[in-house]
């Protein structure tokens, strides 16, 4: 409340101080010293510090970032008006960036928790100036961008361009976000890879309140046909450009199962609206049901099945403890089922730990063989058109199918008879029920198809572990699961799978964090939910729903949105 | 267009509606105590009475929200089941006293929510998209925007609920139970909140919705709307019906004005 206040009268202040002038003087003075700062050296001797931060003349390291973002400040300061919110995003982007690692740099390994463990900590005097200049300039940015008027008005970004360049704007977004990707998998150093996930947000968030997203994911929308084109071969292509390299394969592989569980998720907690904390048992069955007729080394049931019959019957009998589990208790609302469905997600979980006579008990199922489909082996090393091609693209190819299965599956229910009849059931129960909808029939039809989707991606799950024992299917992961979804944004494709990559890539990258994996997730889980509810990729609904800004549910006739509530009879 | 597809009355038909001896009782309230009613064909009856007096709850047990404690509920002579579903099904639809739209949904999504009894296409053939399916989907928009139309919010139908002015609202509701093409429209005081331009246009509306051959049972406070409006008029009072007549007969019962005003002081 204070600290607010103060906020408040302190950009109070700077808007009455600062005219144009002032305010531009003051912008470009802030630039021109992160430029210089970001072009010298940011400590002072080389102990290993990643980057080459003691080289002067180029931005290595973490200092390239402030410098890109400080690229759009002076045009957001001089070309656009009314940008402040924009701006301050960058300016903070820069300021946070470089005090960060001036701590890195200065203390290092000192840090609390131990969350870097890699070299730094020669104090304060192995900073150099390069870095002090930046963080100066930075203040100096946000001084400037906090003394613009603050009356924002919501301008939508329509560059209105030709047709062409709208495609080929598509294709720069989709190859940006793959530039991204890879830019990201490259960075190895803890302190670099926190200082790009520092710039991906502030970046991000300048483009977001810039309106550029909102046009994008238009544009996306209505050349619907190429952007799915362009996102599919760039999937196909992927392990292509690994030079038969399996390590990150592996990893979009296990990204892509996630996802097509989360998006079975999808359908019950977006749709539907049943907070479902026992999921991940499903994609448990779906598992152990892969393993077990797969011929494994050790298993309990020596059958092998084809596995397309293997896949089917994992979902279905998913499908069917979705129904068994579902009968009970989707008679009961909100926190109650949420509280049961957790109960019932243990219950696997111990159930899997004591049949041994099914599961082997706490050593689960392993061994599982590599597919093979004739004389075709899925484990052996291929040769494709000259590029060689690792065995486990093999199974990156099986997950692409199932994952591009289920959005469709996911797309098309969700704009349809059935899809409404959900999102009717989310919105309200009882007036759904009123306009002849059997509620209970229809949630128990969701928590199936979610069951259905989990279970085969867990069949698929269970060849690319090649093992399968009760401890991944705990009530970690279930929440897990629903942490992607709700990370990403609740109900939509695009969130399932970035949440998804961003719980997988982030951990991988972040070795150090490892065990203080769930501490990240529980911050970046609340700082999403203060400042962006609807999760990364929005849903429409969502939006409108979380974000209450607008208050014209009230009325246009000048009577009160809560109309005298008179003749009510005791309910 | 029509909004409902109901045979034209014989004197053989049974009545669109008969309740008989409706009773619910909470705990140790009686909420409503054997009430009778009977709705003919084309009908519109008023529903009034004090605050408290058990209208609202009569319509939950109409409509199968609440189970009553005892009697008997019969549409066009078949016996209501207790599921509010299936109520529908049958040909009962409802609106609410406090507006209950699905709010993150546009307007014609709220419309199309209604066709979902009298429409049957599944999983598989949502998933699949054979020309059945897109028939019944083309279908069933064109009969959402006939009935926006009808209600005079057509141009909204993009327009998420909870965006629609208030008036708006209350007639998408009723759009919306429109859509399950029912036979008997109850109506949970469709004017609550509004100001007089917008009640007599609710008016007209429910005349113009009684013209497509339905019945009509309105609650509602506002006894202009009620007397120029309904057919016939009962009144509730502490869950039991107190009258029922024409709108004159019941104006000048002194009973009813004794419910609403109180008993006048001895000599007074």
């Amino acid at each position: 409340m204070i600290v607010s206040r103060v906020a408040t009268s302190t950009s109070e202040r700077l808007q009455a101080t600062f005219t144009r002038p002032v305010r531009l003087a003051v912008g470009g003075a802030g630039s021109l010293l992160v430029v210089a700062g970001c072009l010298l050296p940011w400590a002072t001797f080389f102990f290993g510090f990643p980057g080459k931060v003691t080289l002067a003349g180029f931005p290595g390291g973490s200092r390239l970032y402030p410098l890109l973002l400080v690229a759009v400040a002076p045009l957001l300061l001089v070309a656009v008006e009314g940008r402040r919110r924009a701006g301050l995003a960058a300016a903070w982007g820069v300021f946070g960036i470089t005090a960060f690692n001036i701590a890195a740099i200065g203390f290092g390994r000192d840090l609390p928790l131990g969350l870097l463990e890699e070299r730094g900590g020669g104090g304060l005097g192995a900073v150099a100036i390069g870095a002090w200049l930046a963080l100066a300039g930075g203040a100096l940015l946000i001084a400037a961008f906090a003394s613009l008027p603050s009356s924002d008005e919501e301008r939508p970004f329509r560059p209105g361009l030709p047709a062409a360049l709208e495609l080929l704007t598509i294709a720069l977004s989709l190859g940006l976000i793959l530039f991204a990707v890879v830019i990201a998998l490259e960075v190895d150093e803890t302190s670099r890879f926190i200082s790009l996930i520092a710039f991906a947000t502030a970046a991000g968030m300048t483009l977001a309140r810039l309106n550029v997203f909102a046009y994008v994911t238009e544009l996306f929308d209505r050349h619907r046909t190429v952007t799915l084109a362009a996102a599919a071969i760039a999937a196909v292509v992927f392990p292509f450009t690994q030079g038969g390299n399996a390590y990150w394969i592996r990893v979009f592989a296990s990204i892509g199962v996630f996802a097509a569980a989360a998006i079975g998720l999808n359908v019950v907690v977006g749709l539907a609206g049943l907070l479902d904390l026992g999921y991940i048992a499903f994609f448990g069955v779906g598992a152990y049901v892969g393993a077990l007729f797969a011929g494994a080394a050790r298993t309990t049931v020596h059958v092998k099945l084809p596995f397309l019959v293997v896949v089917v019957m994992g979902a279905v009998i998913a499908a069917i403890f979705g129904v068994i589990i579902g009968a009970p208790t989707l008679r009961l609302r909100g926190d109650y089922l949420a509280i049961v469905t957790l109960g019932f997600g243990e219950i696997f979980r111990i159930l899997a730990f004591n049949f041994d006579w099914l599961t082997r008990g706490p050593n689960g199922i392993s061994g599982v063989p590599d597919l093979a489909i004739g004389s075709y082996n899925f484990g052996a090393t291929n040769e494709v058109l000259g590029f060689s091609l690792p065995g486990f693209a093999n199974y990156y190819f099986v997950e692409l199918i199932l994952l591009a299965a289920i959005i469709l599956a996911f797309t098309r229910l969700n704009d349809s008879r059935i899809g409404r009849a959900w999102i009717a059931i989310r919105e309200d129960e009882t007036a759904a029920a009123a306009m002849g909808i059997n509620t209970y029939r229809l949630k128990m039809l969701a928590f199936g198809i979610g069951a259905f989707m989990a279970g085969a991606a867990g069949t698929v799950n269970a060849h690319v572990t090649t093992q399968v024992s009760p401890d991944s299917y705990g009530f970690l992961e279930s929440i897990l699961l629903l942490a992607a979804v709700v990370l990403g944004g609740m109900g939509t494709i695009g969130g399932a799978l970035l949440g998804s990559a961003a719980l997988f890539i982030v951990p991988e990258k972040l070795r150090s964090f490892q065990d203080k994996r769930l501490l990240l997730f529980g911050i970046a889980l609340i700082v999403i939910i203060r400042f962006r509810p609807e999760g990364i990729v929005a849903n429409r609904r969502r939006k409108a729903e979380l974000h209450d800004a607008d208050p014209s549910t009230g009325d246009a006739s000048g009577a009160p949105p809560g109309a005298p509530v008179v003749g009510a009879v005791a309910q | 267009m029509s909004v409902s597809a109901s045979s034209a009355p014989t004197a053989a038909t049974p009545p669109v509606l008969e309740a008989r001896g409706v009773t619910k009782v909470f705990g140790g309230l009686t909420a409503v105590d054997g009430v009778d009613l009977e709705v003919g064909e084309r009908e519109i009856v008023g529903l009034i009475g004090p605050n408290g007096a058990g209208k609202t709850t009569f319509f939950n047990c109409l409509t199968g929200m609440e189970t009553p404690t005892s009697g008997r509920i019969s549409y066009r002579g078949r016996t209501l089941s207790g599921k509010p579903h299936r109520v529908t099904e049958s040909g009962l639809a409802r609106t609410f006293q406090n507006i209950r739209l699905f709010p993150n949904m546009t307007a014609l999504e709220n419309v199309l929510v209604g066709r979902h009894c009298r429409t049957s296409q599944g999983v598989l053939s949502a998933l699949g998209r054979g020309p059945r399916y897109r028939r019944e989907e083309a279908d069933g928009r064109a009969r959402a925007h006939e009935l926006l139309q009808f209600v005079g919010m057509d141009r909204h139908a993009e327009t998420l609920a909870r965006n629609l002015p208030y008036g708006d609202q209350r007639r998408l509701e009723i759009a919306r139970a429109l859509a399950t093409d029912p036979g008997l429209l109850l109506l949970d005081e469709p004017t609550a909140g509004m100001n007089p331009q917008e009640t007599a246009s609710a008016m007209q509306l429910v005349r113009r919705i009684r013209e497509q051959g339905l019945a009509i049972v309105v609650i509602e406070h506002d006894m202009r709307f009620i007397f120029s409006l309904c057919d016939r008029v009962a009144v509730l009072v502490q869950g039991q019906k107190l009258v029922e007549g024409t709108a004159t007969e019941v104006q000048q019962d002194p009973r009813v004005v004794e419910a609403y005003l109180g008993k006048p002081v001895d000599g007074g």
